[in-house]
């Protein structure tokens, strides 16, 4: 085994293996910020959505913009294990785990939010039980339940190996409830060849099948708005817009992660600047699709201007929202592609600010796409205003605090890295340097 | 990745196929039963667990290309034996009988959830109703004349427990080319390609036989898309515990009357096809004092304000009557007359009309309102 194997295994098994008072203070914290999203959530409940600051004419708000939000950010699993993996791109392998881990977490936060959106929780079963093909939230139940299952399953079959390898080592040092989960979940895994096979075969099935799946989700959840008679989401690009931004916001957060766990646990090693550089690089071309696919949508609309755009453009470009929209633009799209042009700011510090530039713009963008669209008046009545209550606030809050939570968690319990995929691609290459070695060498020479 | 060789496997692949056509029979079998959604869910989950341990399977077992051949085409020899005659009749059966299907099975999932009352609950008539009001614009003073709040809409309040602040029927202002205003009352103008029907989720509003988009308000879940789609801004929602009287409260829940309304749902304007059935005109076309309202029944060609009976195809020609929004394709059963109230004896430039009120408060002291 080489120093730089060992050394990977360590820093794998450290999070597992040691709890520190920083930990329970992190997730003190967030349990507070849940339980206070969840007294608020009883409060909306008992009285009903009359605590929020929806009402008929802007009938949706924070809960529906958290829902695209997180379903936007799951997309990042997908494209650093699944696209990436396709395009073979050997450099991600440290961080798709971390990717997989953000695409189940946000998933199941983003899926929650459309039950604390229902005026009728208690019925969410009839979606169903009467379900029907027609409607775009039966489409979305669908597609998100599907890509849950999906990413489960994506994050699931890489771990076997290094599930086994947590079984190997820590069992006995760790609780035993842990050192159970580990051998159920290791599923006998014993590294033969056969299991390496089926397992390669299996993760490489997934990886076609994952692609095709998050792209209809975050398509489908543009359908919620782009399938009704609404001026301003009445767009063909909606569906492709919403996954490119879906998958802008994704690397952005797994950007932010990716550092914080670095940080935490002292991953430098394994996850290099290079690994921010090429996250970074990629966010920026992300957000050239972004700014392009902005222009074709306002060019289009904007140049005609139909009855009814006028409003929409007014609200959005000078008026109500010009701050949000602007911000979003400039802060969100530019400011990233300008900061990735320049070699100085191409620094964890630098592109970790572009990151969080962008995850604050993207959400801020979903705000703003609710919003305006539903604020354009249908008939000759005064424009209706939103703004959020403490409840909604406090359960948005409770969502971000959710999300960490599980990220939190995962990382203490799971393996933070893909020990296996890393230590065999590591043999591989130093196979091929062996073979150009020897293929350079002097005919008749052996090499062993 | 080390490349297995194994015996030629095309028995099992056929085991496979047969496997297949089960799954897809009973698919069918269930989408027909209209289980739709959790079929999706279960073939999704199936599909996600299986994939990946046939795949282990089939890569211990890969055929080559070779093998693939051989399972059409007898030994990979490209000639058509008798065995492969029948193997690719068999497939072209399948192929057939599913495009059959297919048609059938968008019909099905077009009308599910749509499904109306069993005709065995409907009073017994020749033909079907079809509903329809004409609002004469030139009639519509916004009640100014009289000096009270618009008159349809107060009707309707009351008539219907409406809770505050709900108008199912609710009197806008235009503005008009030059100078001055119209009133228009808007009830839901009752779709017949109705766009809130098309996105619910659970078809709990529905197109009923005769006409008017009703709603279920013990199966809303309360998701609000409908509120998005309406383009008629039609929809209301009870965001906390409404007001409404004792009496409704008592009424035992009918979604034909929308009494007692539920926290939680959406409501709105039903045509009365309560009151029609028993032979009255609707709340609103009783309370309004210039009789601008009509109802009536497309089939039949007749409407009527409770004084005058019009023929409907007529009166609409005559009258160069429109709909709102006609270029949305919504197909409104409400029908405008265009004006401005000068049949009343009203100036374009007199605007504004007063506030409507909602009497419920006084009756259940501590409930929640809200504004629009």
């Amino acid at each position: 085994m080489s120093p730089w194997q060992k050394r990977l295994e360590e820093a794998t098994l450290e999070p597992a293996r040691t709890t520190t008072r920083d930990y329970y203070l992190v997730v003190g914290v967030l349990l507070a910020v849940i339980a206070w999203a969840l007294f608020a959530y009883f409060v909306q409940l008992r009285d009903g959505l009359v605590v929020t600051g929806m009402r008929d004419r802007i009938s949706w708000g924070l809960y529906i913009t958290m829902f695209v939000f997180f379903i936007g950010i799951s997309h990042a699993g997908t494209l650093i294990s699944a696209i990436l993996r396709v395009a073979n791109a050997t450099w991600r392998t440290p961080v798709t785990r971390m990717a997989e881990f953000i695409t189940a977490v946000a998933l199941m936060t983003g899926a929650l939010f459309v039950i604390v959106d229902l005026g009728r929780p208690d019925r969410f079963l009839n979606v169903l039980i009467h379900g029907r093909w027609q409607s775009p939230i039966v489409w979305d139940v669908v597609a998100v339940t599907t890509y849950l299952t999906a990413s489960l399953l994506y994050l699931y079959l890489p771990m076997i190996p290094d599930l086994a390898f947590f079984r190997d080592r820590l069992t006995g040092k760790v609780p035993r409830w842990k050192s159970g989960l580990y051998r159920i979940l290791a599923i006998n895994w014993r590294g033969t060849d056969t299991q390496k096979r089926q397992l390669h075969s299996s993760i490489a099935i997934m990886m076609i099948l994952i692609i095709p799946i998050a792209v209809s989700v975050h398509t489908v959840v543009s359908w919620i708005f782009a399938m009704t008679l609404r001026e301003a989401w009445n767009s063909a690009i909606f569906g492709f817009f919403f996954v490119a931004g879906a998958i802008f916001s994704g690397i952005a957060t797994l950007i932010i992660m990716m550092a914080l766990l670095r940080r935490v646990y002292r991953l430098e090693e394994f996850i290099t600047v290079k690994h921010f550089q090429y996250l970074g690089f990629l966010m920026a071309a992300m957000a050239g699709v972004m700014l392009y696919a902005n222009i074709s949508e306002y060019v289009t609309a904007g140049f005609k201007l139909e009855e009814g755009a006028e409003f929409i453009f007014r609200q959005l470009f000078v008026a109500e929202f010009a701050p949000y929209f602007w911000f979003y633009l400039i802060a969100g799209l530019i400011v990233p592609i300008v900061l990735l042009f320049i070699p100085r700011m191409r620094t964890v510090g630098g592109i970790v600010f572009a990151a969080v530039l962008v995850d604050l713009a993207m959400w801020v963008e979903r705000y703003f796409i609710v919003v305006t669209g539903l604020r354009a008046p249908l008939l000759p009545y005064e424009p209706a205003n939103y703004a959020p209550t403490w409840v909604e606030w406090s359960i948005t809050a409770g969502g971000f605090a959710f999300f960490a939570l599980l990220v939190t968690v995962f990382v203490k319990i799971f393996p933070i890295m893909a020990v296996f995929e890393m230590v065999e691609e590591q043999e591989e290459q130093a196979a091929e340097r062996l073979a150009i070695a020897s293929e350079s060498a002097l005919p008749g020479e052996a090499i062993t | 990745m080390v490349a297995t060789a194994r015996a030629p496997s095309h028995r099992r692949w056929r085991g496979y196929a047969a496997l297949g056509v089960a799954a897809a029979a009973a698919v069918v079998a269930l989408l027909m039963w209209g289980l739709t959604p959790l079929v999706v869910l279960l073939g999704a989950v199936t599909v996600l667990v299986s994939a990946p341990l046939l795949a282990a399977r089939a890569s211990m077992s890969r055929p080559s290309r070779r093998e693939w051949k051989t399972w059409l085409f007898a030994d990979g020899v490209r000639t058509v034996d008798r065995r492969a005659a029948l193997r690719l009749f068999g497939v072209a059966a399948i192929f057939g009988s599913v495009t059959q299907l297919i048609p059938k099975m968008v019909e099905k999932v077009l009308v599910q959830g749509q499904t109306p009352p069993d005709p065995g609950d409907l009073p017994l008539r020749a033909r079907t109703r079809q509903w329809t009001m004409i609002i004469d614009l030139r009639r519509c003073d916004g009640c100014q004349s009289i000096g009270l709040p618009p008159q349809c809409t107060t009707a309707c309040i009351e008539g219907h427990f409406t809770p505050e602040p709900m108008e199912w029927i609710e009197v806008y202002e235009h503005e008009l080319p030059g100078d001055g205003t119209r009133f228009v009352p808007t009830p839901c103008q009752q779709c017949q390609n109705p766009p809130c029907v098309n996105v619910c989720p659970v078809g709990a509003t529905f197109s009923a036989p005769e006409g008017p988009v009703l709603i279920d308000q013990d199966r809303c879940i309360g998701c609000r898309i409908c509120m998005a789609a309406c383009p008629y801004d039609r929809r209301f929602f009870n965001w906390g515990d409404p007001p409404v009287p004792p009496e409704a409260l008592l009424a035992d829940y009918d979604l034909e009357l929308q009494v007692p309304a539920r926290k939680g749902t959406v409501m709105k304007c039903d045509f009365c096809p309560d009151m029609v059935r028993s032979g009255t005109l609707p709340y609103c076309i009783q309370g309004c004092p210039h009789r601008a309202i009509y109802y009536g029944d497309l089939e039949e060609d007749l409407a009527t304000n409770g004084r005058e009976l019009v023929s409907v195809s007529r009166f609409l020609a005559n009258n160069d009557a429109f709909r709102l929004k006609e270029e949305l394709g919504t197909q409104p059963r409400v029908f405008y007359i265009p004006g401005h109230g000068e049949d009343v004896g009203r100036d374009p430039t007199t605007t504004g009309f007063l506030p409507i009120r909602w009497p419920w408060k006084s009756f259940a002291e501590g409930s929640a309102t809200w504004s629009r």
